[in-house]
């Protein structure tokens, strides 16, 4: 299959030599959510103004659809959608009429159906006559993503949609990004919430320095990323682990309660049980047992600080 | 072309003129009358006529000159600087438009507003002075001209200025002197032949100049010339357009 969005080798430096960009390439298949995760300055803004064509790449080549975004900049931007990180909006102008000025720009009449339809959609019907100055934060946002879908992108970028906004907002935002999936809408969002990309993405990306350290599947990436632990939780503490464990590398919480295991769940023997023969062997008595996978925010933070996950 | 693009951007800015139509059409309306008043008939009163047109006549083509292109300026300044104050640019510079579309969409906005505005002056000015238009068809052109090259000039600045200070350093340290001096209230042949010889080197004089011909078929400098240093001002500020959106000169990184 062809994907939707091919980036090659792109490369982005500023006039102080600063390499935002240090070839990357990416190719993104149509229909699915990835999640471009990384720590601040890690150059995901960078990389999606350079899709879109707010930022001059220095070099590679970007396609949408098939279309270069630099030779066949029309066609191309006419595929993609962008939401902006920051709440960029004309305070005076009313909800109507700045998606449909969005409308036109990208080339499309007014389609008063169309547009009532995404403003429906976005819960912003009622507010269509109101001045953007009137609207709340998260109405603003969602005023973003109307005007980003006005011309019916195939693509759509949104670049850190939920940095700042409370919880309920951030549930409505996943559950919008679901409805556009189902639309078939391609999205590429960032995010430095671990648990945005865990619920919503389909593939991750872990870019760091202007360089992508990783494109996964994210099942895929938890499972042979992800690591296991066994919390054995026992009825009387102990001052140290017992010789015969020892093998077992088993580290002791504070309270010395608690004894756990780390294993890979793909190694041909996790030892889970010789473990618990042992422990049963050793005269511990167990309250409670619970297993742990480690989360991508531990993939994540061993991936950018240069640790083996 | 996308049509579409430029239409959206030209209904953009004008929705912002008739958001602020009182300001936008009172104000010169205002300050006009004001000019006449003192201008032209307390100060008029005690100047002869220039070459058989009153005063007061004689002032209305510079008048229109000095908002015309003020408006012009700051309309196209405004217009273009407002989105990347706000960040809105973002979505300008996402969409499949080229620079020539946002050039006419912005630029086109702003004269037509300045041109707006320089008609509501000549129709306010026949309530205070007896005005003849000898060449009606040359008023027009340099009229619109005008509009569109310091349209042109504020759009430039708009993209140079990065806060608003800038904005109106060009406008109010350079362009208010030159009008000024430009022989809006005077007919350069009343200076000292020193001060004509230096005059001739204010690109503004062959714009009053020529527009003033329009009017009574008086003209400091020769029309040709007028129309030749309107023509060259324009396709400087295109020129220096084409090479912002070339570089991306403050808008592109």
């Amino acid at each position: 299959m062809t994907p939707i969005l091919s980036i090659r080798d792109l490369r982005k430096s500023y006039a102080d030599g600063f390499e935002a960009l240090k070839g990357v390439s990416l190719d993104i298949e149509e229909g699915e959510i990835l999640a471009l995760l990384g720590p601040n300055g890690a150059g995901k803004t960078t990389l999606i103004s350079t899709v879109c064509g707010i930022t001059t790449p220095t070099s590679g080549s970007v396609t949408v659809g098939g279309h270069d975004i630099q030779t066949d900049f029309r066609a191309a931007r006419r595929m993609i959608g962008l939401v902006p990180q920051e709440i960029a909006l004309e305070p005076f102008e009313k909800v109507w009429n700045t998606v449909r000025f969005s409308r036109g720009l990208f080339g499309y009449g007014a389609d008063n159906s169309r547009i009532e339809e995404i403003l429906r959609k976005l819960s912003l019907w009622n507010k269509r006559k109101n001045a953007i100055k009137e609207l709340s934060g998260g109405m603003k946002r969602r005023v973003l993503i109307a005007k980003a879908l006005a011309h019916e992108p195939r693509v759509l970028f949104l670049d850190e949609p939920t940095a700042g906004v409370d919880v309920e907002l951030r549930k409505d935002m996943w559950e919008i990004v679901a409805e556009l999936k189902q639309a078939g809408v391609t999205i590429i969002l960032t995010t430095h919430y671990i648990e945005e990309a865990e619920a919503i993405a389909d593939r991750v990306g872990v870019i760091d320095k202007g360089e992508l350290l990783l494109v996964q599947d994210k099942n895929t990436l938890m499972a042979q990323m992800g690591k296991k632990q066994i919390e054995v939780m026992l009825t009387e503490p102990i001052q140290s682990i017992p010789k015969a464990l020892a093998e077992h590398n088993l580290t002791l919480n504070g309270n010395g309660d608690v004894l756990i295991y780390t294993y890979d769940i793909h190694a041909d023997r996790t030892g889970i049980t010789t473990l618990l023969n042992d422990v049963a062997q050793a005269g511990l008595v167990l309250r409670d047992v619970q297993t742990r996978q480690s989360s991508l925010e531990e993939i994540f933070v061993n991936l950018v600080s240069g640790a083996p996950a | 072309m996308n049509w579409s693009a430029v239409a959206a951007i030209y209904r953009f800015e004008m929705a912002r003129f008739f958001r602020t139509l009182a300001q936008s059409f009172l104000s010169p309306v205002l300050s006009t009358s004001l000019y006449f008043v003192v201008f032209g008939t307390a100060i008029g009163s005690r100047i002869q006529e220039i070459e058989g047109v009153s005063y007061g006549a004689f002032i209305v083509p510079g008048l229109i000159m000095l908002s015309v292109v003020m408006l012009s300026i700051s309309n196209a300044s405004f217009g273009i600087y407002f989105p990347k104050f706000l960040g809105t640019i973002y979505e300008l510079l996402s969409a499949p438009v080229n620079f020539i579309e946002i050039v006419i969409g912005y630029v086109g906005a702003a004269a037509t507003k300045a041109l707006f505005v320089g008609v509501v002056i000549l129709i306010t000015a026949t309530f205070f002075v007896d005005l003849r238009i000898e060449h009606p068809f040359a008023m027009v052109w340099f009229l619109v001209l005008t509009c569109l090259s310091f349209s042109l000039l504020g759009f430039i600045i708009g993209i140079w200025a990065s806060n608003f200070e800038q904005m109106s350093l060009v406008p109010q340290l350079v362009v208010t002197p030159l009008i000024f001096l430009g022989g809006t209230f005077y007919s350069i042949s009343m200076l000292p032949p020193v001060w004509q010889t230096i005059t001739l080197f204010n690109p503004v004089v062959y714009l009053i100049s020529g527009f003033r011909w329009s009017f009574y078929g008086l003209a400091d400098v020769p029309i040709g010339f007028s129309l030749l240093a309107i023509l060259v001002f324009t396709g400087i500020c295109l020129g220096i357009i084409g090479w912002i959106f070339k570089t991306g000169w403050r808008i592109r990184s």
